[in-house]
């Protein structure tokens, strides 16, 4: 049960917004610019990130939907799950993998990023830009992650719930809700999206 | 020196925010309603919450400027903000803002930390359902912030001089508007009109 008072039926991050909508429009702003909006990485790539941070963290919500969001991006579930267990085997760039342990060492705490580890990643052909977003995306993810867990948000265990979660996400970005209020909790939301935080 | 080409002279979080104006907007909006909009807490106690959990985290300029602006809303008492660092428990401020570090604490480490026995507490001192959320919220953001500020390496000059009279101005001002100093806004409203 959640710690306070949340709208019900909503899963995860989406009974928080609900519930507080003046912190909510920031923070989608925020993984909208991040994951969404044109950038040299792929926003499957970004979304991979966004996953790996999440499981690290062990944000069940989080690792899910973006998970299925990243798949939905890269047409491919299995290579989600390969990062999340053991990215440095997945099959993804060089320059991802770099960034990947950027952002593991973020998670932890910003002063584990080393000279060395940017160094790396520069060598792979990151850009700075690349490695502000990487270092952000994964220091965003620990904020989203605590704000899920530390409400101890409603967070279904039934990945079948989130597949249309990360096809929203993937095709529409974070400004509006992926999830519909008026039907059976995880319906998606694409015609409704804007009914539930307007 | 930062591990990414930052616009030189810029301190802590502005000089990533000057490079990156797109996420600098969100970042600031979200700080500005958490620490500085209409709410049953306090600015004061609020910038307390904030510049504990920057303490817990370790990022220099994040505890330092907002421990800063918190004494300048508090009736510029630097030594409460020492006190609430060092030892909360005894310092001179509310039970419920006690309630309330215990559970901003419990997010630093993880969310899952904080218990059902804690926010009960917590109610049990006076707290509501925003201030729950506001405390968690305002202790998850701290925990982005200062991992942004330290994971890019930024300029954190230690010197508590070049803190204070800033503090002050982002009490009086807010971030939004102090934001503007360093931001380039043409690009920010480029992107989002």
């Amino acid at each position: 049960m959640p710690h306070i008072n949340l709208p019900q039926e909503l899963p995860g991050i989406s009974a928080a917004f609900a519930f507080r909508p003046e912190t909510a429009k920031p923070m989608r702003e925020l993984a909208h610019v991040l994951l969404h909006e044109p950038n040299s990485l792929e926003p499957g790539e970004r979304e991979l990130i966004a996953t790996y941070v999440s499981s690290l963290n062990n944000c069940y919500f989080c690792q899910t939907s973006h998970g299925a969001a990243a798949a939905c991006h890269l047409g491919n579930s299995e290579i989600v799950t390969q990062v999340a267990s053991d990215f440095t085997q997945a099959p993804i760039s060089q320059k991802l993998k770099s960034l990947l342990v950027i952002a593991g060492k973020v998670q932890q705490g910003g002063k584990l990023v080393t000279e060395a580890d940017v160094q790396a990643a520069r060598a792979l052909g990151a850009t700075d830009i690349e490695i502000h977003d990487t270092v952000l995306i994964a220091a965003a993810f620990c904020m989203y992650n605590r704000y899920v867990d530390g409400l101890a948000t409603w967070q279904p265990h039934d990945e079948a719930m989130y597949a249309p979660m990360g096809k929203h996400l993937a095709a529409h970005g974070y400004r509006t809700s992926s999830i519909n209020a008026n039907s059976p909790a995880g319906a998606p939301a694409a015609d409704v999206a804007q009914a539930v935080h307007a | 020196m930062p591990h990414i080409e930052l616009p030189p002279g810029l301190q802590g979080i502005r000089g990533p925010m000057a490079f990156r104006p797109e996420t600098a907007k969100p970042l600031n909006e979200l700080v500005e309603v958490l620490l500085r909009g209409p709410n049953s807490l306090t600015p004061g106690e609020r910038e307390l919450i904030a510049t504990y959990v920057s303490y817990l985290n370790d990022c220099y300029f994040c505890q330092t400027v907002h421990g800063f602006i918190a004494s300048a809303h508090l009736n510029e008492d630097e030594e409460l903000v020492r006190r609430v660092k060092a030892d909360f428990q005894h310092a001179d401020i509310s039970a419920k803002l006690k309630t309330l570090l215990v559970i901003a604490g419990k997010v630093q480490r993880g969310g899952k930390y904080v218990t059902a026995a804690d926010v009960e507490e917590a109610r049990a001192a006076g707290a509501t359902d925003v201030e729950i959320h506001d405390t968690v919220l305002i202790a998850a953001a701290f925990c982005m912030y200062n991992r942004y500020v330290d994971g890019l390496a930024t300029w954190q000059p230690q010197d508590e001089e070049l803190y204070r009279e800033r503090g002050k101005r982002t009490a009086k001002e807010g971030y939004v508007t102090v934001s503007r100093d360093y931001v380039p806004q043409a690009t920010s409203d480029k992107v989002h009109p």
